[in-house]
């Protein structure tokens, strides 16, 4: 599987993500500079997280302006495996590649800790190696991942079995409606989640329950 | 008639007899421009005027150490041709006056000093020491700082895995905010900052420069008063954003071969970055003060030369290479502008608008700076406390419940939850631990990191309280599995003008030489924060510590949470049962009094390495330090950070024994048959070891039978902050 993981300015995940995609499919990915025309050839490509732009005017806007940003969406609209993790996740909803937007945490405090999730919906090519209903544990980072849309919005993605993770709902560090962490497009190529499913790869680190999401997009894109 | 009048001086921060040795050095009057860079460059802040004469007296050498202080950070061999470069800096004054930009832009300051070396920071830690909490700007102060260091921290996705917070009134008036960095870099790729050579270029890269934080660092020299809140535009304000660039574009040019000499723009700005990096190349500098970047229209060259502007840097570099290093700031899309040349002249010489504004001898900036042998007095050393007169009748579970939702010991989770922890994905221990560890990425080993002082040790006993501040550094690194490697130091005093504070500050200094010497720990960079004052009311003493160590395989790390139901519980190192200022005697009885406990560092030393000793031989994975609250407060947080309960069996379950803060203790775990054969070895290496319980159950009982259910003990510890913080009273 050939992978490329887009570096913005200030993007700061990009090596985390790249490591773990090194460890879990054996290859390098690209490392592409958002100032550039085109995302070489890749079966997936990873908008890393970090603070985009500094997070100036809002979190991922700036960042969905960017030249690069342009294949990114043509490469979408045409299949290409896009996953956006965290400020990815924002930068997603600020190109239009994914509905609603991520507000402000409800405590009004950056948070960093593990947080249970629940997959609900293992039908897409980031999830099928879980089952529906498997609990996950990845760690979160974040001020803005409080996800938010209109209820119409919100009623669909889980009509069409787009919300791909949901918070335990005792465990939603954001207050995201309806404890969404992560949702597909409606073509299912494109994943958007705020918890770092890179930082739970390795043992060491307290959980390997992201794993999977890595290994089932081998599968489906090899 | 002359243009510096007595006020213009004072207002400098500057006495009457530092101004005669700058015209005496000068040989003649100097100019507006020259002043001010004088009187930051002799500041106490940059010239370490009070300290210097002591300071050399602590140990900074052994075959471990690659760079000691006098660079922008410590650089200490880890093998493999790896390094670790590290430092601790204060940030005390602006973070009071505005604790947000305060705290971020110390953090930023110290990433600069390590990235500069050509490290790439892996790991942060802090400490913090607030006023009372019923103090009505301590809430304020607390949310400002916390916020601003994770503002900072996270954005430039450097991990902040720890640290430690104190609350006592003596810091009312002045709160300490102590960063500490910690980076990798490989040995042959270290970056110093001598300007050397004649004719080459002097780069100028980062922010534009601005009108902010002119003269923080002499406000950060001088006392508080009622009128400080009134210093609030001394305060730089940080972008991390942009020094996440820089960060990134300095490593890029840093894998070549360009760069002569680097140095950030910290404190005084480009008067110290440049008059320090031709001080160490033994070279001059001329500068062109019209090719500096600037934010502001119409800034003169004094207000240029004073301002502290974050996010800088100034680098020499080779002839020839500056197109190849400008492509990699214009791509990053930083400033970039050659602003002026070495000479062979050892003049610092500024020009602004084709004209001459200052020239001066480097060497009168640097070398010739004062150095003060400011008159101190010791104080007398503390009887010991009678320890009849601690009351004994309280139910040592009660206290102990107190004890833990106690604002110095309750779970600090409400501000390392701010922090990005696990961004770089190599944190393996997280804050919570005795020592924080951080994989070398790629690698098997690691990099334990720790922060210690208690300061009302220090207070009774400067001495004692920084040899134990070592000590403490030292056991907790080793407590994680690490051995410890170098020590970075914080100084943080009251105003050395003063011989009582003078005297704390010696003593602390020799405790600390004392101590290093012992262990093998040398001290490879510090920082000194004086003038920790208001109105005549000084901080305790503090002298931080932040430890470096290594763990040679992660994989034989200690964590503090026990690990399964019946195991031995085993305590290493004497009990004497010193309540003299422990927490106990403070938070529940009301008094702080005595002495603190004597360090024995022979007795360290044998306890920790054979502590060590088993993490490394995998005999023991379960292992805490004792210090703040005790043997008792020591078992009770290994039974909540796991949820396994512990039944206690020694015979001596006083006041004494199990709130006592003696020193080189450690409490491990191990299942019960290897139990015996390490108490064996633990006679066969004169290491004081005994049984005092088991593990198991959901409750934490006494030998006496009084029990109380972890899950109580953990909603106490974890309450009082986010309860605080919301505004309950206290």
């Amino acid at each position: 599987m050939k992978s490329a993981v887009i570096v913005f300015p200030a993007s700061n995940c990009d090596r985390d993500a790249a490591t773990a995609l090194e460890q879990i499919t054996g290859s390098k990915p690209a490392m592409v500079w958002h100032g550039d025309a085109d995302v070489p050839d890749a079966d997936l490509i990873v908008l890393p997280g970090g603070f985009s732009y500094g997070d100036y005017l809002r979190c991922g806007a700036m960042a969905a302006q960017s030249r690069i940003m342009r294949d990114v969406k043509d490469k979408a609209n045409k299949g290409v495996a896009v996953l956006g993790i965290c400020n990815g996740f924002q930068i997603l909803t600020e190109a239009g590649l994914l509905p609603g937007v991520l507000l402000r945490n409800t405590g009004l405090k950056f948070v960093c800790r593990p947080v249970e999730m629940v997959v609900e919906e293992s039908q897409s090519a980031f999830t099928r190696a879980y089952q529906n209903g498997e609990r996950v544990r990845f760690p979160v980072a974040h001020g803005e991942g409080n996800y938010f849309a209109d209820d119409a919005t919100l009623d669909r993605l889980e009509g069409e079995n787009r919300v791909a993770f949901r918070y335990a709902p005792s465990d939603n560090p954001n207050g995201a409606a309806r404890n969404i962490a992560g949702i597909l497009n409606e073509r299912r190529n494109v994943l958007g989640l705020m918890p770092h499913p890179e930082r739970a790869c390795d043992p060491r680190l307290g959980s390997t329950t992201g794993r999977p999401l890595f290994e089932s997009l081998i599968e489906s894109l090899a | 008639m002359s243009a510096i009048t007595p006020d213009i001086i004072r207002a400098h921060g500057l006495t009457f007899d530092e101004y005669s040795r700058i015209e005496r050095l000068l040989k003649r009057e100097p100019n507006l421009v020259e002043l001010g860079v004088f009187s930051v460059m002799w500041s106490e802040h940059c010239s370490y005027k009070s300290t210097r004469a002591h300071l050399r007296r602590l140990p900074t050498k052994g075959p471990q150490v690659i760079q000691g202080p006098g660079e922008n950070a410590g650089v200490v061999d880890i093998g493999d041709g790896d390094v670790v470069v590290f430092k601790m800096e204060s940030h005390n004054h602006p973070s009071f006056i505005e604790p947000y930009q305060g705290a971020a832009t110390g953090v930023g300051g110290i990433m600069r000093d390590v990235f500069t070396m050509g490290a790439r920071p892996i790991a942060m830690m802090n400490a913090l020491r607030f006023g009372a909490p019923q103090h009505p700007k301590t809430r304020h102060l607390v949310s400002g700082v916390v916020a601003g260091i994770g503002g900072y921290g996270n954005c430039m996705g450097v991990p902040t895995v720890g640290g430690e917070v104190n609350f006592h009134p003596a810091y009312n008036g002045n709160i300490l905010v102590n960063a500490m960095c910690v980076g990798l870099a490989r040995a042959d790729k270290i970056f110093l900052s001598a300007a050397k050579g004649a004719g080459n270029p002097v780069v100028y890269v980062g922010s534009k420069t601005g009108r902010d934080g002119i003269h923080g660092a002499t406000m950060a020299s001088a006392e508080f008063n009622e009128d400080s809140e009134e210093k609030r535009p001394t305060v730089q304000v940080g972008d991390p954003f942009t020094e996440k660039l820089l960060l990134e574009a300095c490593l890029e040019l840093m894998a070549t071969d360009a760069i002569i000499g680097i140095q950030d723009m910290g404190a005084a700005g480009l008067t110290s970055s440049s008059s320090e990096m031709a001080a160490k190349g033994g070279a001059g500098i001329e500068l062109d003060l019209d090719h500096v970047p600037q934010r502001e229209s119409n800034m003169t060259a004094y207000e240029m030369m004073l301002s502290e502007s974050q996010e800088r840097m100034l680098m020499v570099l080779k002839p020839g290479r500056e197109a190849e290093a400008e492509r990699i700031f214009k791509k990053w899309e930083l400033d970039f502008a050659i602003i002026g040349q070495t000479t062979d002249t050892g003049r610092l010489v500024i020009k602004h608008k084709g004209a001459v504004v200052a020239d001066m001898p480097v060497d009168a900036l640097s070398e010739e700076a004062p150095v003060y042998e400011r008159p101190y007095t010791r104080k007398a050393k503390l009887l010991p406390l009678d320890s009849r007169t601690v009351d004994d009748t309280r139910p040592p579970l009660v206290s102990l419940l107190r004890l833990l939702q106690s604002p110095d010991l309750c779970s600090r989770r409400w501000i390392w939850e701010q922090y990005d922890h696990s961004v770089m994905a190599d944190t393996v221990q997280a804050p919570g631990g005795d020592a924080a560890v951080v994989r070398v990425h790629g690698k098997t080993k690691a990099i334990a990191i720790t922060t210690d002082v208690t300061p009302r040790y220090c207070r009774a006993d400067a001495f004692e309280g920084a040899k134990q501040a070592v000590a403490e550094a030292w056991r907790n690194l080793t407590a994680v599995g690490a051995v410890p490697l170098a020590v970075t130091d914080n100084l943080n005093f009251g105003n050395p003008e003063r011989p009582e504070t003078m005297g704390d500050i010696v003593a602390s200094v020799d405790g600390i030489g004392e101590a290093c010497r012992a262990l093998s720990f040398p001290v490879v960079s510090g920082n000194c924060s004086l003038y920790n004052e208001t109105n005549g009311e000084a901080i305790l003493p503090t002298p931080a510590i932040g430890g470096v160590g290594l763990l040679r395989d992660v994989r034989h790390m200690a964590t503090i949470a026990f690990k399964s139901e019946g195991e031995s519980i085993i305590l290493i190192g004497e009990t004497r049962g010193h309540l003299g200022q422990s927490l106990y005697l403070r938070d529940i009885d009301g008094r702080e009094e005595g002495p603190p406990p004597p360090v024995d560092l022979a007795n360290e030393k044998r306890n920790g390495d054979f502590v060590r000793s088993l993490i490394e031989a995998r005999r023991a994975d379960t292992v805490h330090d004792v210090s703040d609250g005790g043997l008792l407060v020591a078992i009770a947080e290994m039974a909540m950070a796991s949820g396994i309960g512990a039944q206690l069996s020694m015979p001596d379950d006083g006041i004494a024994a199990l709130f006592g803060e003696d020193q080189a203790r450690y409490v491990l775990t191990v299942g019960e048959k290897r139990a015996a054969a390490i108490l064996a070895d633990a006679k066969r290496a004169g290491v004081p070891a005994r049984i005092i319980g088991t593990t198991g159950g959901a409750d934490l009982v006494l030998p006496n039978g009084d029990k109380l259910m972890i899950a109580r003990l953990r909603n106490a510890h974890e309450a009082w902050f986010p309860l605080y913080m919301s505004g309950d009273p206290v």
